[in-house]
């Protein structure tokens, strides 16, 4: 009897019981069902659910590579700056080696294991409570949350933040689909607002930063952003921040692959090119609108946002996790506008918004978690606004005709 | 005069197994059902018992809530079972054949020159009123309403789609006999959608205003081609009927015959020579599917199109308005890793490790594989890429299951049928039965509406 014939044997024998949901879903992880059609029509188009979360999960893999190797440079570096040597980042020579990876994963895997481990067991929990099928909603979300804290996180405050984000963030609306927010944006809010000292500052965007630190001529450790927000100059050049030489949270540094990831999404339709590329647009016409009032001179240097507002409208682009964030996290289709007019708008003012926050906040110079999760809440309106369009047409013809 | 529509949102769903231009004859069936289901929210009154004898054409049942309504027998025999399901619900009445065609006949009537009033009631009394179906609700026509335009698609786009122009050859002068009818039954026009004006059957009819659709499915869809020409308005009702009905309604005026006859084809993956065969409505399908041959044991067997039609059994029968039957492969079987591996025997709308959009011409071998399970909706946006109708699909949907009246009359609920729904049912990620939610949303807008 082959694995196959014992997994079917051993689910009709959970039909119908608690544990079903359970069992279902390690059985369809392994094998698709064997569902046929019964109602409407006969054939079914391939994508199911998983499919589309998995395309998500090979979009994402590059930049978690990337940030394990990072996270080990970026150590190293910080100990090397501690006893005054500068590291010069060279793709082959100094990043991909062993032993960056060996760091690397040594500290990142822990952040993956834990929020897969913790967020399917609360999705499991839920699915055996409520009797509903476990839904993949978290594949992706599970995926997502390491790629957005410091890598010194440490790792029962994520799994805190993990329980808070999937049962307020998702199970409370009725899991995947239902929800308002983006699941893995509420976990990092929570973070941010709960634990505010450990995701800003200087202390934990690199692993070890503090006890390497020790020198006079320690490396602070600090994000460019958090540079910027200082009026403080940068030492990262173009190609260090484009590729992602640079300490940041575990997967938004290297802009250049979320581009590759993101380029894959779209040309998959898997994540809408509308929200992307308005969202692009909103981010710079926001950066002109900066760098115009800096132009004009209303803010010079002695001001507190000089630094960020200054800062080119495309390199707002490519440091902070602001191109992660359009690219993995404003176009979720649940917590994002439905209509596709309804996504220019969404996706124009999470950039928009997201500029905003970054240069008008003061505690912690990054904006655009904070702008999607508005907009979160403001899809549902943007999409009323346009589906009463098209209801306002209809009833335009039926007053035309019977006028 | 003829307007172009092209739509390009759609998606042609080629697959293996086509008919060939040849018809057969199908052997004689036995018996024929015919089953009330098929009209749907039509509650039957039998005229006879079990054991009646009765002729072709002659009627069979009557509607409850209409009785001028009635449903003939498409053969001359016996009745020699009528099943009942839970309480006491009619499910199918079974005719047995006597082989001899002997046809009730009714005056031969000039369409010409008819009356409305008389055309009305002979159509009426020969029992072909359910041929006509109206939207809103995508039930058979009432007879109380007049409707502001008829509506007749001349170009079946689905997938495996039987050719009108090989079928209905020949049968010119029952087609325009029967538009002359129905054009006296409307103040409005009757809208013909064709794939090509020349050399089509359709070439040469007059009375109705032509239109030629292009583009993939849901082009061929009638419910397409009166939301591109005059969707329908809140309180207005639009008539629709197939070119086959049509035909055979023409026929009933030409000779007073009510010809039961469908040229079918007979097609897919599981039909080892699909081709086109002559035989009758309700028949048995085991008489023509066993005739062209069937490949395996695991198939399922449908009547009507793989997207919108019924699954029967091989003691089943042709459904009242079906003209296709098809055959394919059950797909009732676990796919180790199938949600992650590439695929290339599938159809997709997406790219997401799929590579039908690389073979555009491909024919596919589909099965009834659901390729995945049931969940809320998730994905937005795919609906839209093959919905060519000016509606908010996943809106009108989530309308229909929070049983919002109000949103779904706004939304645009009494332009659409569930065929219309069809394939963002194929495409559906979460993999949601669209056109079962549809038809409860309209069932529940009749009941409440009405």
């Amino acid at each position: 009897m082959g694995l196959k014939e014992k997994l079917h044997g051993i689910k009709e024998d959970f039909k119908g019981k608690k544990m079903a949901p359970a069992f279902n879903a390690l059985h369809t992880f392994l094998y698709t069902p064997d569902e046929t059609t019964h109602s409407g029509g006969h054939v079914r188009a391939v994508d199911d659910l998983k499919r589309t979360m998995n395309t998500v999960i090979i979009a994402l893999l590059p930049v978690l590579v990337w940030g394990i190797f990072n996270a080990g440079y970026q150590h190293y570096a910080a100990v090397d700056a501690a006893q005054g040597v500068l590291r010069e980042a060279s793709l082959f020579g100094n990043f991909f080696t062993w032993d960056n990876f060996i760091m690397g994963a040594w500290t990142v895997l822990p952040l993956v294991i834990v929020s897969y481990a913790v967020g399917l067991g609360v999705e499991f929990v839920f699915a055996v409570i409520k009797g509903h099928e476990v839904e993949e909603g978290y594949l992706v979300t599970g995926m997502l949350v390491p790629l957005i804290v410091p890598i010194d996180i440490p790792l029962w405050m994520l799994a805190i933040a993990v329980i808070f984000g999937v049962v307020i963030g998702k199970e409370v609306f009725g899991g995947t689909g239902m929800n308002i927010l983006n699941p893995a944006l509420t976990i990092r809010a929570f973070l941010f607002f709960a634990y505010p000292t450990w995701m800003s500052g200087d202390q934990v965007w690199v692993h070890g930063a503090k006890a390497a630190a020790g020198g006079p001529d320690a490396i602070s450790g600090e994000t460019i952003l958090g540079a910027y927000a200082q009026n403080s100059s940068v030492i990262y050049d173009f190609s260090d921040k484009f590729f992602g030489f640079i300490p940041g949270s575990v997967g938004e540094t290297s802009t250049f692959l979320i581009i590759i990831g993101g380029l894959f999404l779209m040309f998959s339709k898997i994540a809408s090119w509308r929200i992307i590329l308005s969202a692009v647009v909103g981010a710079a016409v926001m950066g002109l609108i900066f760098n115009g009032v800096v132009d004009q001179g209303w803010i010079t240097e002695g001001s507190n946002f000089y630094g960020l507002m200054s800062t080119p409208f495309w390199e707002h682009l490519i440091i902070g996790g602001i191109a992660f964030g359009i690219v993995y996290m404003a176009t979720d289709p649940v917590s994002g506008s439905q209509t596709n007019t309804g996504k220019y708008w969404y996706g124009f003012l999470i950039g928009f918004f997201s500029i905003m926050i970054r240069v008008f906040n003061p505690a912690y110079p990054e904006g655009v978690f904070l702008a999607i999760l508005l907009m979160n809440v403001f899809a549902p309106t943007i999409d009323h606004y346009v589906v009463q369009a098209n209801v306002k047409k209809r009833m335009k013809r039926l007053k035309l005709k019977t006028a | 005069m003829s307007k172009d529509i092209k739509i390009k949102k759609g998606l042609d769903i080629k697959l293996v197994g086509e008919a060939e231009r040849v018809v057969s004859d199908a052997p004689r069936s036995r018996t024929y059902v015919i089953k009330p289901s098929d009209f749907h929210l039509v509650t039957p009154k039998m005229l006879f018992k079990e054991g009646a004898t009765l002729q072709a054409g002659e009627p069979l049942f009557y509607a409850k809530k209409d009785p001028s309504i009635k449903f003939v027998s498409p053969v001359s025999g016996t009745i020699i079972e009528i099943k009942r399901g839970a309480k006491r619900v009619i499910t199918s009445i079974v005719i047995e054949a006597d082989g001899r065609d002997t046809v009730r006949e009714l005056p031969v009537l000039d369409v010409n020159t008819a009356s409305a009033a008389a055309i009305k009631e002979r159509i009426l009394e020969s029992g072909l009123w359910p041929f006509i179906k109206q939207r809103p609700y995508d039930v058979i026509a009432s007879t109380q309403t007049e409707p502001t335009a008829i509506f007749i698609s001349g170009h079946n786009s689905a997938p495996l789609a039987p050719d009108y122009n090989f079928i209905l050859k020949g049968k010119e002068a029952a087609l325009q006999a029967g538009i002359t009818a129905l054009s006296k039954l409307t103040s409005g026009k009757i809208h013909l959608g064709v794939a090509k004006v020349s050399d089509s059957v359709f070439s040469k009819l007059s009375e109705v205003q032509m239109h030629t659709v292009s583009g993939p499915h849901p082009s061929g869809n009638v419910g397409t081609l009166i939301n591109k020409v005059s969707p329908v308005n809140k309180g207005e009702t639009v008539w629709t009927i197939t070119p086959e009905n049509l035909a055979i309604m023409g026929e009933l005026f030409l000779t007073g015959k009510f010809n039961a006859e469908r040229i079918i084809s007979v097609s897919g993956s599981s039909i080892k020579a699909p081709k086109y065969y002559k035989t009758k409505i309700g028949a048995e399908v085991s008489t023509f599917a066993y005739a062209a041959g069937i490949d395996g044991d695991n198939v399922r067997m449908i009547s009507g199109n793989v997207l919108t039609g019924d699954q029967v059994n091989a003691d089943g029968h042709l459904g009242y308005y079906h003209t296709e039957f098809v055959a394919i492969p059950e797909g009732n079987d676990y796919e180790f890793f199938g949600w992650n591996k590439p695929v290339f025997n599938k159809i997709s709308s997406s790219r997401a490790l799929t590579f039908s959009w690389l073979f555009p011409n491909k024919k596919y071998d589909l099965d009834t594989n659901t390729n995945g399970e049931h969940r809320a909706f998730v994905v937005t946006g795919n609906y839209e890429e093959v919905f060519p109708l000016d509606i908010y699909p996943l809106q009108l949907l989530k309308a229909c299951m929070v049983q919002d009246l109000d949103a779904m009359e706004a939304l645009g609920m009494y332009e659409v049928a569930p065929e219309d729904f069809a394939l963002t049912e194929f495409v559906c990620v979460s993999k949601q039965p669209h056109q079962a939610i549809i038809r409860k949303g309209l069932d529940l807008m009749h009941e409440e509406i009405g």
